[in-house]
């Protein structure tokens, strides 16, 4: 059986939304206490006190003003990038690629950010984030595109964009574009000019004032709006969503854009805001963690706000728990690793059924009808 | 003094309730021994619900059931196959791209070390079809099985599991006449060798026909046990309804308009690239009912399918109101007044998981008042929800329920509801009543008739002659994917239309000697 999806206004009754919601966060909750546990028991295995090195993983991520700067500063990437898988998820596409998107959205916000000088903040900054956008919005619509025309699936093709995206902006940073100022012999990206760099507001970080509007804004797009219902009906069921008159080709190359503006916008801001350049190896992982954190937040955009949060507290923390207990930081990427396998057990299993579905043979096992 | 026969399987008030609906209120019932049980009842009186149950997949609130007199909780599938339960779904359950043999020994399988042994199963699947007639062959996918020979696929299935009670619900609905009185005789041949059944049909000549006892629902309730012989048509449908209900349909004389369907020699390819419509040209005129009589699978699935723009137009035109519309998307289509009942309701009618409220706009969501732009206003399509399941009668606890909790005849009314409400220039109805009660049908075929009183073209599609013959002011038969014959409604008979749709020429057939009014020949068709 289909399970419900997450509530939508017009969906169950109206406790329900509060009753769905708690059902949907149990799973979630209970995969990161679970990889927290087994974290500990590795930390122990290790020979280090779990209490020690735990303490210092959230005093890192928590424990003052300059920790809790970095995990915004962690999480806000992780929110465009959450939300860039989210949305493909809810036309039922699998967009891998979001690490590819987020480093041309990255490398492009660099260059906007470095070639332009004398500009005024409010004209540089938005226009370094809409082509960073717009770059992740192109690189996506090709694997959107092929799968369109041809049926290539949205899983191979955009891995292998990722690849394409690695080495261009390798070579961009390393060649046309690379930092020529006397004594850098790494290849990077000049620093962006003054202007283009994101202030904060109130203290509080543009970029992360820039993911919490995203987020809301794609609850909007996905719950409020009739292009969230055709994308949504496309990914329920494609055959009723034809039947309705909406054109599944259309919502496929529609949410891929979508999907990848929202992953160049987290490379962008995560340049313009952090790095403050373009360097190869920053950003790795972001796409993919950008996985975890979808699942974890049941694809729901405005949960993707947590689940980000909860990640960047580990990831800003993991230095000070290294340092403080010795336990190596990658001890994290365990933990999340865990936490993925724990979200993605179900989801996984659906998605398999669903890829093969897609390859004309259908695995759904019915062939009747009623009921 | 007769011996009281064997108690195979009991239910003693049984209750089970659904988030805002009570499914089975104190149900009790008793399966004898080698007997055939019917169970009707009206949509959503709870007859799946309590199969269900019985089989372990749901498991009542209050209540016992006892397998040949012994108390059981049965809380899975595989504790009541242990038992000797065997059930067919409303859905079937088979996996398309294996084998019938595979698909028969999934969960059962026969090993040899780690290997599965197919030898053994398939030889017992050979033993089984041959003891019970069921023409099965171990080694075809699933995938190119008709709908009737997947339907024995899953009787096997459950032999295969030596099930002596057998459930089957609503196994008639998709059958094609001929298919259903080949069930039937398997059905004879399982209880005349001590098996027990209880089916589950909308249709009362069924029920009359192959029942030994007839158990009815209402709203989750046991209202009446009968036998065929005290009951009638009439009498079955009163009480499952708890009103008279009219079994003939009152329809006053067409007065017909100008043509609003027009198809010129219509060719259509199906998914294997196979020509199953060759050359159709046929006219629906406003005020009127076409009515395709034909045989499933001869064409007229793929045949609305290219009329509605779910599948490409090969070769011919198709006009809506005198505009040309071959190749032209669903959604323009749709906007020139064309209205559709898909046959496949899961699969093209219905998004599942989708609240009722937002499947009665599944293709009417982008236009006001239910948005204003692309903002979706949720008072309008709530509005709108409460006032179709108020007027087309949907059973449901609230407009916010997801579809996929609604019983299968809800569901249908779901689609009906959306698609008359609408008041198009033209109707298509696939299927309309597949899976409906009496009651309802009794309703919607009311609904299509002031459809065409308003000034609609109707075009009918269905499998049920009976429903063509009441409906129909004009009807066309369909055979190997060509109109072979078209003649008003009025003088029409059953004898002739069963000959025409099995093939026989038109010129022939006034000589040919009545047959019971089915199509004698089995056509192959391609599975749903
Ligand atoms: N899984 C479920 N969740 C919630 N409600 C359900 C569920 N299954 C059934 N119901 C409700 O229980 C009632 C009985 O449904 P059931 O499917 O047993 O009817 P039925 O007699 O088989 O009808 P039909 O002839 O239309 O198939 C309906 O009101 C239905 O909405
Ligand atoms: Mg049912």
């Amino acid at each position: 059986m289909e399970r419900a999806e997450l509530p939508s206004p017009l969906q169950a009754s109206r406790l329900a939304p509060v009753r769905s919601l708690l059902r949907a966060m149990i799973v979630p909750i209970m995969s990161v206490i679970v990889a927290l546990a087994i974290g500990a028991v590795i930390i122990s295995l290790s020979g280090a006190n779990p209490l020690v090195a735990y303490s210092a993983l959230f005093e890192g991520g928590l424990g003052s003003g300059r920790a809790i700067g970095r995990t915004l500063e962690k999480a806000t990437p992780l929110i465009f990038g959450g939300l860039a898988v989210s949305l493909a998820f809810k036309c039922g596409l699998f967009n891998i690629g979001a690490q590819g998107q987020l480093l041309l959205g990255a490398i492009f916000a660099a260059f906007i950010g470095f070639s332009l000088q004398g500009l005024p903040a409010v004209v540089h900054i938005p226009l370094a984030l809409l082509v960073g956008a717009i770059m992740g919005a192109l690189w996506a619509a090709i694997a959107g595109t092929l799968k369109a025309l041809t049926g290539a699936h949205e899983v191979i093709t955009t891995i292998m964009l990722n690849f394409v995206a690695f080495n261009l902006t390798d070579w961009l940073s390393d060649g046309p574009w690379k930092d020529r100022s006397p004594g850098n012999i790494v290849a990077r990206t000049p620093a962006v000019a003054p202007e283009a760099r994101l202030p904060d507001i109130a203290g509080v970080p543009l970029g992360m004032i820039l993911a919490v509007l995203a987020a809301i804004a794609v609850w909007w797009l996905i719950w409020r709006t009739t292009i969230g219902f055709e994308l949504r009906t496309v990914g329920q069921n494609a055959s009723a969503a034809r039947y309705a008159g909406i054109s599944v080709r259309r919502m496929t190359v529609l949410a891929m854009v979508a999907s990848g503006f929202l992953a160049g916008l987290g490379g962008a801001v995560e340049t313009l805001g952090v790095v403050g350049r373009f360097q190869p190896g920053f950003n790795v992982g972001l796409g993919f963690q950008a996985i975890t954190i979808a699942l974890l937040a049941r694809t729901n955009p405005i949960a993707v706000i947590p689940a980000s949060l909860l990640i960047g507290v580990m990831q800003a923390g993991a230095s000070r728990m290294q340092f403080n207990s010795g336990v190596a930081s990658e001890i994290i990427d365990v933990i999340q690793a865990i936490i993925l396998f724990f979200v993605a057990a179900d989801s996984i299993i659906r998605w398999i059924l669903r890829l093969r579905a897609e390859e004309g043979e259908r695995v759904t096992l019915s062939s009747g009808w009623g009921s | 003094m007769t011996v009281e026969p064997e108690i195979v399987l009991e239910a003693r008030n049984i209750t089970k309730r659904f988030p805002g609906v009570v499914a089975n209120e104190n149900v009790s019932l008793k399966l004898y021994r080698g007997e055939v049980l019917a169970l009707l009842g009206e949509n959503g009186a709870g007859k799946t619900t309590l199969m269900n149950i019985l089989y372990g997949l749901y498991h009542q609130d209050s209540g016992e059931v006892l397998i040949r007199g012994e108390p059981v909780r049965i809380s899975s599938p595989s504790e009541s196959i242990k038992r000797g339960i065997g059930m067919v779904h409303q859905h079937f359950m088979l996996v398309p791209v294996f084998t019938v043999a595979e698909n028969i020994i999934l969960g059962a399988e026969t090993s040899k070390g780690p290997f599965l042994d197919l030898k053994v199963a398939r030889q017992r699947i050979r033993e089984l079809s041959r003891q019970y007639h069921l023409d099965v062959d171990p080694d075809a996918y699933v995938k190119d099985l008709s709908v009737g020979q997947q339907q024995r696929v899953e009787i096997i299935k459950a032999l295969y599991r030596n099930a002596d009670i057998l459930i089957l619900d609503e196994p008639t609905a998709v059958l094609t006449p001929q298919e259903t009185e080949e069930l039937f005789a398997i059905i004879r041949s399982l209880t005349a060798r001590g098996a027990s059944v209880i089916f589950i049909s909308h249709k009362l000549k069924e029920a009359l026909a192959i029942a030994d006892r007839i158990v009815v629902l209402r709203r989750g309730r046991v209202v009446g046990e009968t036998t065929p012989r005290e009951a009638t048509e009439r009498s079955l449908a009163e009480m499952m309804v708890g009103r008279s209900v009219m079994l003939e349909v009152e329809k006053g004389e067409a007065h017909p308009g100008a043509p609003v369907l027009t198809l010129e020699n219509v060719t259509v390819l199906d998914d294997r690239g196979q020509q199953v419509v060759n050359g159709v040209s046929l006219e629906v005129h406003a005020g009127e009912i076409l009515g395709i009589a034909g045989v499933q699978g001869n064409g007229q699935t793929e045949l609305v399918e290219a009329i509605t723009g779910l599948r490409p137009v090969h070769s011919g035109r198709v006009r809506i109101n005198g505009r040309d519309v071959t190749n032209a998307s669903p959604r323009r289509i749709s906007e020139i007044g064309c209205v559709h009942v898909p046959e496949d309701r899961q699969e093209d009618g219905l998004v599942l998981t989708y609240s009722v409220a937002d499947n009665l706009v599944l293709n009417i969501y982008y236009a006001p008042p239910f948005a204003h732009g692309v903002v979706r206003d949720d008072r309008a399509i709530l509005n709108h929800a409460n006032r179709l399941i108020e007027r087309y009668d949907v059973r449901t606890p609230s407009p916010l329920t997801l579809v996929s909790a609604l019983s299968g005849g809800n569901k249908q009314k779901v689609i009906i509801a959306r698609e008359l409400s609408r008041e198009g220039r033209l109707l298509i109805a696939a299927q309309p009543t597949r899976g409906i009660d009496v009651g309802s049908i009794e309703f919607i075929h009311q609904q299509i008739i002031a459809e065409r009183d308003r000034g609609a073209a109707v075009l009918l599609v269905s499998a049920e002659l009976d429903e063509i013959m009441a409906l129909s002011d004009r009807i066309a038969v369909m055979y190997h994917g060509r109109i072979v014959a078209t003649m008003p409604a009025a003088r029409a008979t059953r004898e002739e239309l069963g000959l025409l749709m099995a093939g026989a020429q038109p010129s022939n057939v006034v000589q040919e000697p009545a047959t019971d009014g089915h199509a004698p020949v089995s056509v192959q068709r391609r599975g749903v």
